[in-house]
């Protein structure tokens, strides 16, 4: 466990950052313009595509529109963790304690490993020569990867603050920032309060006047315990360079260790990561009954051969049983594809999960009012997971666009999985249909319930059998009788008595767009009840008919 | 969290919606059989479960009060066909969008979205879901039903008897109300079919005037339950765009 008693100021911490890291796990480097998305947001880029004005966050739609030849990769979170491993495996010989807060940022005590290599400059250059090394290693050349950044400070939120702000490119610990003991108030006070990680709050702060992080931390303590909560509060530490570490830290029940022995042993990551899903729930269930939730977890295997394998696992979140499980499979394939120093020769005979840092479980507290419900999580998740089953796009969401036809005024748009950190309101997909201005010329309301993607061709014809036209007032040539389908034979006799035209209203021509040769579009639509009692809308265009919608 | 207390059903406000399904089927707060002896009735008032109507059922327009008395049952799969259909689903779905609830439809592109929004229905809690193949249709279907209040279904394919017995048991254990739109073969006991008929229209006259609204009547038919054999009068839609009472 990490010293408790070291002063306010913090752990001193080391942070190893591989930037664009889900771009060097899918194996491209950072001259080629490459993005990779997640849930449909672009969640890294490469320097080159960074040029050319790609930034995290933007839709797809955006990122093809800056950067044309970018080539679009999907996130692949399990290949990042796995391959991360070769990077934490390496580090290995720096320190024994390291923790992996997620695929790409790493971190470790700097008390221990500092002694062992005479000085942090030394640490820092040592650190990263291996990571260097392992990254060329894995990737095969220094040109395939952007490098990794270094950064050393009083806690680790300033040392992860610094490890951004190295620059990567230079190797050998040149690039790594080391902010001096007792210097991290200092480096954090000109910071944005954007770095604090918590948008709403920090939006608040900026609109105070309070738009660096020293501004923030000159207020009285318990001026902002009062105004902003818990949440406040830790955000107020971290801006002052205390100790991150929620104040709220738990001593951990030595019992809450969960295990599970396989005999015989587990050959197979699926068994294994099986297994662990059930561990993770026990573990949960362990630790809710204690009111306690964990923050850092320890994967622990042990081999039929006596090997024995740990990787330790933060998250800033609270670990859910899902994380859990995750975290698990990710590291177990993660050492089965890792070098060969931290292979397993054989099959598992136990896996461990133990609780390393547990805070008291507040519970997720969900919007009264607007906000995130947890209906509204629940129905996120499940369209991830459909979206999971049945590919990207194929789950979509309604979103407001205006226009005179009733199918093109709502546009479906692929769900983008907006609870990603619960800030974002779902209530923004749709804006509000009646602010927006009016369009003239639109179909009387009601609408159609049902609107054909694909209209299908039918003729209007009248008592005598011939074809309704329209001529170029808009008059139609006669009262429509019937309802052919176009390819079915024309005649009485031939045609359902469903087809007969019982009521009619029209017709209405629309020519919009006239100043725009390429899309100008001229139809003539019209309302027809055929005797079954069936309202569609039919529409003239280009001499065709076709039925555009029903009235279903 | 403390572990709700069980009560046997005859201390529940309303009757138990599956009074005739089988002991392991059962839903609501006696999931689990008890053998505790009949309560004294003044003694039941006092201790009853605060197990509100509200929560067993999601609420609906006024004009289907007719149809659903207390509001829409959770955890039934109800079908809906005729010619209207999809006007009597939208209209169902209204007031649970516009109350918190989630509607997911799976495989009906030609869903009418801006008379969905006429009709009031909240489009930030509407997902579209495109038409998995056969053999996804379950699966996709299930995770749905797991996690929204309202799952609108149009298979063009012929459904498998299990997967109708996984959906139907998945929406009585979620509480979550399948709407299954048309009148193909569904190989599987509905709890309620909606039928729309007689569908006249007024407003178009010659050339006049434009479609205003629809008088529509619509049957229930099911098993056990007590709006079986309700009939109503709709405007489907109404002037407005929203459903009405005729």
């Amino acid at each position: 466990m990490s010293g408790a008693a070291d002063a306010p100021g913090g752990v001193r911490t080391l942070v190893v950052r591989c930037p664009d890291w889900p771009l060097t796990a899918l194996g491209v480097g950072p001259s080629e313009p490459v993005v990779v998305l997640a849930a449909g947001r672009v969640l890294a880029t490469t320097v080159a595509a960074r040029k050319a004005g790609v930034a995290r966050g933007q839709r797809r739609r955006e990122a093809r529109f800056r950067c044309p030849e970018a080539r679009v990769l999907e996130r692949d979170d399990a290949r990042e963790a796995r391959r991360f491993e070769a990077v934490a495996a390496a580090l290995g010989d720096v320190t024994p304690w390291l923790e992996v807060w997620r695929p790409g940022l790493c971190a470790f005590g700097v008390r221990g490993p500092v002694r062992l290599s005479g000085g942090e400059a030394n640490l820092v250059r040592r650190t990263a020569r291996v990571v260097a090394v392992a990254l060329d290693d894995l990737v095969g050349s220094a040109a395939d990867h952007p490098g990794c950044g270094i950064g050393v400070a009083d806690g680790g939120f300033a040392a992860g603050l610094a490890a951004g702000t190295a620059d990567a490119s230079v190797v050998d610990g040149g690039g790594a920032v080391v902010v001096p003991p007792g210097g991290t108030p200092a480096f954090l006070a000109p910071l944005p309060p954007a770095v604090l990680g918590c948008p709403a709050l920090a939006d608040v702060l900026v609109r105070l006047g309070l738009d660096t992080l020293g501004a923030f931390a000159a207020l009285p303590a318990t001026d902002v315990l009062a105004r902003f909560g818990a949440e406040g509060r830790d955000a107020h530490r971290l801006a002052s360079g205390i100790d991150e570490r929620s104040p709220e830290r738990r001593p951990i029940p030595p019992d809450l260790a969960v295990s599970v022995t396989f005999d015989p042993p587990v050959e197979r990551i699926d068994r294994a990561a099986f297994a662990a899903r059930a561990l993770a729930e026990a573990l949960h269930g362990r630790l809710s009954g204690r009111g306690l939730a964990c923050t850092r977890v320890v994967v622990e295997v042990e081999t039929e051969h006596g090997e024995r394998l740990d990787r330790r696992w933060r998250d800033e979140g609270v670990l859910g049983p899902g994380a859990v499980a995750d975290r698990v499979r990710w590291q177990l394939e993660g050492w089965l594809h890792g070098p060969p120093a931290v292979r397993p020769t054989s099959g598992i005979t136990r896996l461990v999960l133990i609780p390393d840092e547990v805070v008291p479980a507040t519970g997720r507290q969900v919007g009264f009012w607007g906000g995130a419900s947890a209906a509204d999580e629940r129905a996120a998740r499940a369209c991830n997971r459909v979206e999971g089953l049945l590919g990207p796009g194929s789950v979509r969401v309604p979103e407001w666009r205006g226009g005179r036809d009733p199918g093109e005024c709502l546009a479906l748009v692929p769900f983008d999985g907006w609870e990603g950190d619960g800030s974002d309101d779902p209530s923004r997909v749709v804006a509000a249909a009646a602010d927006g201005p009016p369009w003239p010329g639109a179909l009387p309301g009601p609408l159609p319930a049902a609107v054909h993607a694909e209209p299908t061709a039918v003729e209007v014809c009248d008592v005598a059998g011939r074809p309704v036209t329209v001529d170029g007032r808009g008059v139609l040539s006669a009262p429509p009788h019937l309802l052919v389908p176009a390819s079915g034979p024309v005649g009485s006799e031939a045609t359902a008595a469903g087809d007969r035209v019982v009521a009619w209203a029209g017709p209405w021509p629309l020519h919009e767009r006239w100043w725009d040769p390429g899309r100008r579009r001229r139809r003539v639509r019209l309302q027809v009840v055929t005797a079954d009692g069936t309202a569609r809308l039919v529409v003239l265009e280009g001499g065709l008919w076709s039925i555009a919608a029903t009235y279903d | 969290m403390a572990t709700p207390l069980r009560f046997p059903s005859s201390l529940l406000a309303e009757p138990d919606p599956f009074d005739d399904v089988g002991d392991g089927e059962r839903i609501g707060p006696d999931a689990e059989p008890t053998r505790l002896r009949p309560v004294p009735p003044a003694a039941a008032r006092r201790v009853r479960p605060t197990m509100l109507a509200v929560d067993r059922t999601l609420p609906v327009l006024p004009a289907l009060g007719g149809l659903f008395p207390g509001g829409l049952r959770r955890g039934t799969t109800i079908g809906v066909s005729g010619v209207g259909a999809r006007s009597l689903a939208i209209a169902l779905m209204v007031r649970a969008t516009t109350t918190g609830s989630w509607v997911a439809v799976v495989g009906d592109p030609d869903l009418g979205l801006a008379a969905a929004a006429g009709q009031g229905l909240s489009l930030e809690r509407l997902v579209m879901v495109d038409a998995p193949d056969p053999t996804a249709w379950g699966p996709v279907v299930a995770t749905l039903v797991g996690a929204f209040d309202l799952v609108m279904v149009a298979p063009r394919h012929r459904v498998g008897a299990a997967d109708v017995r996984r959906l139907a048991a998945r929406c009585r254990e979620r509480g979550s109300v399948l709407l299954r739109l048309g009148d193909g073969p569904w190989p599987g006991r509905l709890d309620l079919r909606l039928v729309v008929g007689g569908a006249a229209w007024v407003g178009p006259d010659g050339g006049h005037g434009r479609l205003c609204s629809r008088r529509a009547g619509v049957t229930a038919s099911g098993r056990g339950m007590e709006y079986t054999g309700r009939r109503t009068e709709l405007l489907l839609p109404g002037p407005d765009g929203v459903t009405a009472g005729a």
